[in-house]
């Protein structure tokens, strides 16, 4: 089991930094967010981009966790020679990270309605 | 409870102009906002403004004037945009001119200035983010832009403006202005200050909260995104709002589609920093109305730092690429070859760069080292595409990359094909912080 069957994603960047939200689909599958993406696991999960700290910002109310990635858009979008130099992407990379499938049903087929 | 609705024209300098229209027509707004300058697109038209003092706006700034001034004038829909970028008292003459010649006479348009900090800034040890000063830029920098607040746009619009253009202003604070000028909101009223800030920071990507960027068929379905339907907010006084959309658009507005732009480059949720307020969004709740509405409520702020963010524009040198495809049996092998082969032709002919990448697009050219390495029983690519880039202190030493890449036709390896090489200047941008105080912003004026 992988994040995507628990939560939808979107990063944004600004300057060095990228920034990608984890948002449960079904916000009963919050707390398991909180407990399986922490830091620890997101930094090893993104080591080949990172060069800067990891934070989280944890949002109950809305279901979700907010990451702020530093440095890691190599150096930047206007000057990254990285071809989505955005880093657009990373948001599908964090919904590649594997979680416990260990809590309740197959989120399969579960339409994100938050 | 009185209300107020507010329409998103636009979320960036290319985006469609149907929808905006849409929205004039068949919105009920009161407001159509027009964001269009993203970080470097401001340091771009300060060069261009060089070039031509009549320049150094947005290019689509006409036509989508053109589009909606009719619709806006019949319903008396007053428009606020930062389509000025780095030359807002131009642009607004060019949409009087527009107004003018769709014989709208008599449209009064307003040009917020005093964004532009470059000349106070130049030589001064004014510390960068990234680390340096921008004295330390020298002939490097080429422009300086300070995230100016939404109290102009509401002096404007107070004044008599049906047309506000601005340069640099921070982008909620477009959709900001607006409500301070209608509800009056009092200028430490964090609290509203904060809930206005989240209303602009919803709208202010326009089709981002009404499905667009959202769609994952199997997982998150959206229709009819070829007709997407651009977001509108109905606004109480208190400042809670209701996202939704022209019925009959495509796209949707479901909580979730809500939450994504809610958390869309905010850093600490808590602690979202704009020129008027710091707004907090840690306690936003949002909830589904219906089909296509959302409310949100629960947003807050504390008072702003004083500070203004500056957008800091400079020279950093030229990109040189080149692209080359391999496809079939060995293809990942051929495309891996001829990245060597690039990578040894660099350094035989003695290139000189800042940085270099080689890259496999289809095998790592985005996820990079996190791609794994293919040894993980994932099938061979049937087709990969080599990418090797540059960035070098002069364009001929960039072009040299692209010529490499295209000597692969008849030196590298077999069945290479489908070569595209480019040579771009690069604009970086960095950023500081200025006192508030260092800004003056200025309204002026120009009718039709």
């Amino acid at each position: 089991m992988i994040l995507r069957d628990l939560a939808h994603a979107r990063a944004g960047d600004k300057g060095d930094i990228s920034c990608i939200s984890v948002i449960a689909r079904d916000p009963a599958d919050y707390p398991r967010l909180e407990r399986e993406v922490t830091v620890e696991r997101v930094r090893a999960h993104f080591a080949g981009h990172l060069r800067g700290a990891v934070r989280r910002y944890a949002l109950p109310g809305l279901g979700a966790l907010n990451f702020v990635l530093e440095g890691a858009l190599g150096g930047g979008v206007t000057r990254s020679l990285a071809l989505d130099a955005h880093g657009k992407c990373l948001a599908s990379r964090m919904l590649e990270l594997p979680v416990s499938g260990d809590d309740g049903a197959a989120a399969d087929g579960r339409l994100g309605e938050g | 409870m009185r209300t107020l609705r507010i329409g998103a024209g636009s979320g960036f300098a290319g985006d469609r102009i149907e929808p905006a229209v849409e929205l004039a027509e068949h919105g009920g707004l009161r407001y159509l906002v027009f964001e269009c300058l993203a970080e470097r697109t401001i340091a771009l038209a300060q060069l261009a403004k060089r070039r031509d003092p009549e320049g150094g706006y947005d290019s689509l700034l006409a036509a989508r004037m053109r589009a909606v001034l009719p619709a806006c004038r019949r319903q008396g829909i007053r428009i606020v945009t930062n389509m000025g970028a780095a030359n807002p008292v131009a642009a607004a003459r060019r949409v009087a001119e527009v107004a003018r010649n769709l014989g709208l006479q008599g449209l009064r348009v307003a040009a917020v200035t005093g964004d532009d900090v470059t000349d106070r800034l130049r030589g001064t040890d004014a510390a960068l983010d990234e680390g340096g000063t921008v004295a330390a830029l020298g002939n490097r920098l080429v422009s300086a832009n300070a995230y100016i607040g939404a109290r102009p746009i509401q002096e404007a619009l107070a004044a008599g403006a049906e047309v506000v253009v601005t340069g640099r202003v921070a982008d909620p604070a477009l959709f900001l202005g607006p409500l301070l000028h209608e509800f009056g909101w009092a200028e430490d009223d964090w609290t509203r200050l904060g809930r206005g800030t989240l209303v602009g920071h919803l709208l202010e990507c326009a089709g981002q909260v009404t499905g667009g960027y959202f769609a994952d068929p199997g997982r998150k379905e959206v229709p009819d995104l070829a007709r997407l339907g651009f977001p509108l907010a109905e606004v109480s006084e208190d400042g809670t709002a209701t996202i939704t959309k022209v019925p009959g658009s495509g796209g949707r507005v479901t909580p979730a589609t809500v939450k994504e732009q809610l958390l869309y480059e905010v850093h600490d949720p808590a602690r979202y920093l704009q020129p008027d307020v710091a707004a907090d969004f840690s306690g936003v709740r949002v909830e589904a109305l219906g089909e296509d509405a959302v409310r949100v409520s629960g947003g807050d702020g504390a008072p702003r730092t004083g500070s203004l963010k500056v957008s800091v524009g400079c020279h950093e040198g030229w990109f040189g690429e080149g692209q080359i495809s391999y496809a079939g049996p060995g293809a990942l092998a051929r495309g891996r070859l001829a990245l060597e082969i690039v990578r040894e032709r660099l350094r035989l002919i003695g290139h000189e760069a800042e940085e270099l990448r080689f890259d496999l697009i289809g095998v790592d050219s985005i996820l990079g080292p996190d791609a794994g390495s293919g040894a993980d029983g994932a099938p061979a690519p049937r087709e990969v595409r080599a990418r090797v880039i540059g960035r070098c202190h002069s364009p001929e030493e960039a072009e040299r990359i692209g010529h490499e890449v295209d000597s692969l036709y008849l030196n590298g390896p077999a069945s290479g094909g489908g070569v595209v090489k480019s040579v771009r200047e690069v604009i970086g941008i960095r950023s500081c912080l200025i006192p508030e105080a260092d800004a003056r912003p200025g309204l002026t004026w120009v009718e039709a």
